[in-house]
């Protein structure tokens, strides 16, 4: 082998191998180039599965929705848990991808996480959904969305008092925080406005996502003569399937869980997060002020009901359907006095209405009369 | 409208519901380690082996429409796990307890790995039996509503029993466990006759899975096992490795697990975390209560590395 | 003879090293036919490993914070290893080495922010070290095989953690996050200056060294070391097995609490379930590709906080599920263990005579 030969071949060898070196390189910044050719990143951070039937997955729709807007690109990260983690996810896709707004979806991210970020990138907007932003203590980039979803518990109430022969309902729930207990007693006055003798136990699991627990949980509802349940955990399938299997009636939350029960599914408590989504990103684009503290209820279209099934009798649909028709004009007050908790103190006195935009609520500690359970 | 509930009668009978429901899988996996280790080798990564054949069974129930298929194909998955524990504790200067952890966070992984697309269709279920139609009481008939598995589990066990005894296969495999050096000389490959066992084990294990996703609670997704695995090899211990007294501890774990919700659904509301944690505690009391330092658990395999 | 004993020796280190890493490539490649088998790009894959973990200064910032609790819940598995023992519930003496450092932290008013640190580290580590030497006595005095052991305490205290932030402990304005009573601001574990890490790193690094120090050169890590070689000769040369084993134990726990104390203190604020983040089971990961040796856990844990740390590019970049991260870490920990009987085989790292 001539020496030139060979010098000329590991000369294009080595151009070779450096060439492929720098492509390696250089590639994936190229992907991360691309990547900010479009006019708004968006980051969504789940803290469960995307397709889990319930929580995760209505933010999950909203992201596809907001996915086809013109211009966005959506990155998307989920089983993300509430620890530090979710600070360097924020980070990473704001680093890496370079997101302008961050949509950290579950309830835990937003303390300390959500507020450090949020100084850290004060260019960056971070949509919080459900956290208690409070001007002045939070920073004006950080800002929280949320649902008034007590007012479809309220309805899936409405539907159970219709359908319940026991006068017994069942409230299946993860944790004893005020979301929860707002839905808790939401859903049992409703049910009380069609019979005031009715009552709702609840049982606690402990955490968001607990099958077995869950399914041990409807069980024994079940056996106690419970024949409506509902629930308020992350994700539904296992309580909605079993109730079918055993019989009893069921209204939904989170998503639609109609299809798991098509006997027993009266109606169910819906998120419809596209509007916030749609609002918040559409404010990103333009360069408008955030909105700090988005709420809405029915009316606003921040939520929606199932279709309601086989099972509800024409007075329910009547019924349910005329309360829900004074909600969309916004003329119906939940929490009206007196109510008492189920110690017998009364927490709203008489004449006293608590609207739903009221922050008290977002800081529920009791449960009414006729609930069975303790917080 | 008469009133249909039970009262504090609930907790029991939702105690014997919840044995007879939630042991199902304790009863299998404890079987299959009741094997494994009664040829000599501890198999720690049934908690994977666990999650895997939960998610095979669905995934094939869902594909195929068969659930029984999914059972059968949980079996296999778990027994291909069961062969890769074999095969890297054969290897020598290899730590059998290190190895179990590892195949449980594969077993895990590949599990919510391939896993994902089935986290939300609806897979058939497995159906069950109803031992409960001479009552009229209907929370009696759904507590006596009963799967295939169990009563397929209980014979499993007499007949382990009766095979461990009787049987030259069962010989061997207890001749295996108790003193390596006798198979050998009997000529009889040890690493061949332990990884056998596993993988009959993890099979058994694979099964056990299956009845999670496909029975109770009858759906997979990530939060589906809480240590049921780990308990299991716990379980065996306690049960002095007797295939018969597994059965009796399954029940016994099925009915602490359930003890949480059904106390609950009665009024007792307060410390449900702790009820919750009534498995574990129960399981480390009962391994305080019988194990002595002095000499090895009597009954046990000699050569277990666990009781050296 | 000089020459050869370094060379010697040098064959040695070359073993100890080339092993492991010939074992993670191994997995490496396991991996990436795994990645092509599903249609993605092995290299890839791999190139966004890299870039999510140690591509940038943002990422290795990314991968040092994560490395940091898994330091010290390394040495939770690693110190009880060198006695023998299969010590995995690093992630139970963390939550209440975390909880009881929480309490001790919100309620000590009117001091300075050392004060506060040393007194919460204190109790984390008094905390941790017990529960976990309350396995190694069950080990020594009753028998009980402390992997098992170890693990139910692990869901043991994780079920008391909840139970007490949601209940005697919890701070009634923590309405939907039920915590424990926080940490006033300025007791918080800040950042190493001009760095995006918090102290415990520092903490871990300082650790590791100790430990180090502890097991190779003093006469009680030697004698704990003939412990875990061979019980019974160590009873024969009239070693305390008993209390070696419960000081393992008990340090090893003093560590996984450390590293709650500093979730708390650093990250956190105050004790909640977001404690339970599985810090204690990677750790079990590090200790043994590390090969339970205090030192190499450092480059272990940098390397996994890397890969926890990629699991998210994976995740937004190619749809890969995060469960992705969880299938190379077994793939690597099986791999990892199986080399193991590699050791001692191959003729070029024997000792040559002479």
């Amino acid at each position: 082998m001539s020496n030139k030969h060979s010098l000329a071949g590991r000369r294009d060898f080595i151009k070779q191998v450096a060439g492929m070196g720098v492509l390696t390189a250089i590639g994936p910044a190229m992907l991360g180039r691309a990547f900010a050719a479009d006019k708004i990143v968006v980051g969504v951070i789940y803290v469960g599965p995307r397709d889990d039937f319930g929580y995760s997955q209505a933010q999950a729709q909203a992201a596809a929705a907001i996915k086809r807007m013109l211009g966005v690109t959506v990155v998307e990260q989920e089983r993300v848990p509430e620890t530090a983690d979710v600070q360097k996810v924020m980070a990473s896709m704001i680093e890496q991808d370079g997101a302008s707004i961050i949509f950290p979806t579950s309830f835990g991210y937003f303390d300390p996480h959500a507020v450090k970020m949020a100084e850290k990138y004060p260019d960056v907007r971070f949509a919080h959904c459900g956290g208690l932003w409070t001007a002045g203590k939070h920073p004006k980039n950080a800002g929280s969305y949320f649902g008034y979803i007590d007012e479809c518990q309220y309805l899936n109430g409405v539907a159970a008092g219709h359908a319940t022969k026991s006068k017994k309902l069942g409230f299946i729930a993860a944790k004893p925080i005020p979301q929860v207990l707002r839905n808790i007693n939401a859903f049992t006055l409703g049910a009380q406005s069609v019979n005031p003798a009715i009552t709702t136990q609840v049982i606690f699991t402990g955490d968001w996502l607990m099958p077995v627990k869950e399914a041990e949980a409807t069980n024994s509802l079940v056996d106690q003569g419970v024949d409506v349940i509902t629930m308020h955990v992350d994700s539904p399938k296992v309580i909605v399937e079993l109730c079918e299997r055993r019989g009893i009636s069921v209204c939904g939350y989170h998503a639609d869980q109609s299809a798991l029960a098509p006997k027993g599914y009266l109606t169910g408590a819906e998120w419809n997060w596209i509007t916030p989504y749609t609002e918040h990103v559409k404010a990103a684009m333009s360069g408008a002020a955030m909105n700090n503290f988005l709420r809405g209820g029915l009316k606003e279209g921040f939520v929606k009901t199932s279709a309601y099934g086989r099972a509800v009798s024409e007075g329910a649909r009547k019924n349910a359907d005329a309360v829900k028709a004074k909600m969309m004009k916004g003329e119906f007050a939940i929490f009206k006095g007196p109510i008492k908790d189920n110690a017998g103190k009364t927490v709203i006195a008489t004449g006293t209405t608590q609207k739903q935009t009221d922050v008290v609520l977002e800081q529920m500690n009791y449960l009414v009369r006729g609930v069975i359970g303790k917080v | 409208m008469e009133s249909t509930a039970l009262g504090w009668w609930g907790v029991p009978i939702a105690v014997i519901a919840g044995a007879l429901r939630v042991s199902i899988p304790f009863l299998f996996v404890s079987l299959g380690e009741c094997l494994t280790e009664r040829a000599g080798r501890i198999n720690l990564g049934l908690e994977g082996i666990l999650v895997m054949g939960a998610m095979a069974a669905y995934a094939v129930s869902y594909v195929t429409g068969s659930p029984w298929l999914g059972v059968l194909v949980a079996g296999i998955a778990g027994m291909s796990l069961g062969l890769l524990h074999g095969w890297l504790c054969g290897l020598q200067r290899v730590n059998d307890i290190a190895i179990g952890i590892g195949v449980m966070m594969l077993g895990t992984g590949l599990a919510f790995f391939m896993g994902k697309p089935f986290v939300q269709p609806k897979a058939p279920t497995l159906p069950a039996l109803n031992l409960g139609a001479w009552s009229d009481s209907p929370q009696i008939q759904a507590a006596l509503q009963i799967n295939l598995l169990l009563p397929i589990g209980l014979v499993l066990a007499l007949l382990l029993h009766w095979a461990l005894r009787h049987t030259r296969w069962g010989l061997v495999l207890r001749i295996t466990g108790d003193s390596a050096d006798a198979a050998r000389a009997m000529g009889y490959s040890v690493n061949g006759v332990r990884t056998l066992a596993t993988s009959a084990g993890a099979f058994l294990a694979g099964v056990g899975g299956a009845f999670l996703s496909l029975y109770y609670p009858g759906s997979w997704n990530e939060g589906l096992s809480s240590g049921q695995g780990l308990m299991a090899v716990a379980l065996v211990i306690f049960a002095r490795w007797h295939p018969l007294h597994c059965s009796w501890a399954a029940l016994l774990f099925g009915g602490a697990s359930a003890l949480g919700p059904a106390l609950q659904s009665v009024g007792m509301t307060s410390g449900y975390y702790l009820f919750n944690a009534a498995p574990y505690v129960l399981t480390l009391a009962i391994m305080i209560a019988t194990c002595s330092p002095r000499r090895t658990l009597a009954g046990a395999p000699g050569e277990l590395s666990v009781v050296r | 003879m000089d020459t050869s004993a370094i060379a010697n020796s040098m064959r040695r280190m070359a073993e100890v090293l080339l092993v492991p890493l010939g074992a993670l490539t191994a997995a490496l490649v396991v991996f990436g036919v795994l990645m092509a088998a599903i249609g993605k790009n092995p290299f890839e894959v791999f190139a966004l490993i890299y870039k999510g973990g140690f591509g940038s200064a943002f990422a290795w910032q990314n991968t040092l914070q994560r490395a940091a609790p898994l330091i010290l819940t390394a040495l939770c598995v690693a110190l009880p290893a060198q006695a023998g023992l299969v010590v995995i519930g690093g992630e139970g003496a963390l939550v209440l080495g975390g909880l009881s450092a929480a309490f001790i932290g919100a309620h000590l008013t009117g001091v300075m922010p050392v004060t506060t640190w040393l007194a919460m580290a204190f109790i984390a580590m008094l905390v941790g070290g017990a529960w976990m030497a309350a396995c190694g006595a069950l080990r020594y005095y009753r028998g009980v095989n402390e992997t098992i052991s170890s693990l139910l305490l692990t869901y043991i205290a994780i079920a008391l953690l909840n139970h007490l932030v949601e209940g005697a402990l919890r701070d009634p304005a923590s309405l939907n996050k039920p915590s424990t009573t926080p940490l006033p601001e300025s007791h918080l574990l800040g950042a190493i200056p001009g760095y995006d890490i918090h102290w415990g790193l520092v903490l871990g690094l300082l650790a590791c060294v100790l430990c180090h120090v502890w097991v190779r050169s003093t006469v009680h890590g030697f004698a704990l070391r003939v412990v875990g070689g061979n019980v019974r000769a160590a009873r024969l040369a009239g070693l305390p097995v008993g209390r070696l084993i419960l000081v393992a134990c008990g340090i090893g726990g003093a560590m996984a609490g450390l590293a709650g104390m500093v979730e708390v203190a650093a990250v956190h604020g105050s004790a909640n379930a977001s404690l339970i983040a599985g810090y204690g089971y990677t750790g079990i990961l590090v200790a043994f590709i590390a090969r339970h040796n205090p030192i190499a856990i450092v480059p272990v844990a940098i390397l996994l906080g890397g890969l926890n740390a990629s699991g998210g590019m994976l995740q937004r970049r190619l749809d890969l599920p995060d469960a992705t991260v969880l299938v190379l870490q077994g793939i690597a920990f099986l791999m990892v263990l199986a080399s193991e009987t590699l050791y001692g085989r191959a003729k070029i790292f024997q000792p040559r005579r002479g």
